[in-house]
């Protein structure tokens, strides 16, 4: 039997929410695939030791920025330090989001806003750049992180559903856009992982989530960041606009 | 007298539409192009061919606003000197 082993040497990965959960565990797996990485978060400091167990594991430095992925002036000049240190991009990881319950009549404006500006417009303005990065060698692969939530909805989630779905909309449009220049644009829709987003809820809720799992257990970052590597990876070279549950038969 | 960046992107152009470089003058513009195509799907090959050339990365506006090999000229001249 022979075992595939995923290389993405000479290839450069640009991970949004590079710090925790979903991306951190994506970082790792592209750096045992000596992926060449861009890990992105809010802050500097929140980087630093994921930047020494990259380094340890391919021996790659990675690009660690700070930038608040909702500063669409940031985004673009993320792009510019890309070109100037790799000259390329193979691949964006959208996954830095967040997540704040609030329920009819109680959604301030601000959190509606800056849900859909992190959740959302950063994604589209990501996927803006970086296809313009990719167009330049006619080749790339987009994944953007929705959630269950996004396809089924929620109590108290209207406004992390709506981001979250809207992800989906701007993924299946942008597969149809970039489909000829070889750009791939795919979704993940994670179910009930075990992130610091997760384990924010109360154990009431954590152990009615839990039932609500046919597979009978909580997910675990790396079984995300597994299908992230896939639609990532050549494997998938023919699957683009789809959206991938993620969630172990999760009924909500 | 034509500029060696004028000239450049020229041959830009002549490259993304597969046309010969004389037919590139300041009358070719965005989707009223004659022998050949200059739609939006285009649109994005040929910035991408212009900032491989010239080693930039435009501003959104710019990539928005480029809408005439005239124009392109201009905002070109904003990044590079000639």
């Amino acid at each position: 039997m022979s075992m595939i082993k995923l290389d993405f040497s000479e290839q450069v990965i640009w991970i949004t929410g590079a710090s925790r959960g979903i991306g951190r565990a994506a970082a790792l797996l592209f750096a045992q695939a000596n992926a060449n990485l861009v890990l992105c978060s809010r802050s500097i400091e929140s980087l630093t030791q994921l930047r020494e167990e990259v380094l340890a594991i391919s021996g790659l430095e990675p690009l660690c920025l700070a930038y608040d992925v909702a500063d669409l002036k940031a985004v673009k000049s993320t792009g510019q330090q890309i070109l100037a240190k790799f000259k390329r991009l193979d691949v964006l990881v959208n996954n830095a989001g967040i997540l704040q319950d609030a329920l009819l009549g109680m959604i301030s404006e601000p959190q509606l806003f800056q849900t859909l500006n992190v959740n959302l417009a950063a994604v589209i303005e990501h996927m803006q750049i970086a296809s313009r990065l990719m167009q330049r060698h006619k080749k790339g692969s987009i994944i953007n992180v929705s959630s269950i939530i996004g396809r089924v909805g929620n109590v108290g989630q209207v406004v992390y559903g709506a981001s979250k779905a809207g992800v989906i909309g701007a993924t299946l449009s942008a597969a149809k856009e970039l489909a000829p220049s070889n750009i791939r644009v795919n979704a993940i829709a994670p179910g009930f992982i075990d992130t610091e987003m997760a384990r924010s809820i109360s154990p009431e809720k954590f152990q009615e989530r839990l039932n609500s799992i046919k597979m009978g257990r909580i997910g675990d970052p790396q079984e995300v960041a597994g299908v992230v590597l896939f639609l990532a990876s050549s494997l998938s070279s023919y699957v683009t606009g789809q959206v991938i549950g993620v969630d172990g038969g999760m009924l909500i | 007298m034509q500029s060696h960046n004028e000239q450049r992107l020229k041959e830009v152009f002549s490259r993304v539409f597969s046309v010969p470089v004389e037919t590139i003058n300041d009358d070719v513009k965005y989707r009223e192009t004659k022998n050949f195509t200059w739609d939006s799907i285009m649109h994005m090959s040929l910035i991408a061919e212009i900032e491989n050339e010239f080693g930039i990365m435009l501003e959104t506006d710019d990539v928005i606003d480029m809408s005439s090999f005239l124009k392109a000229k201009e905002i070109v001249a904003k990044y590079v000197n000639d």
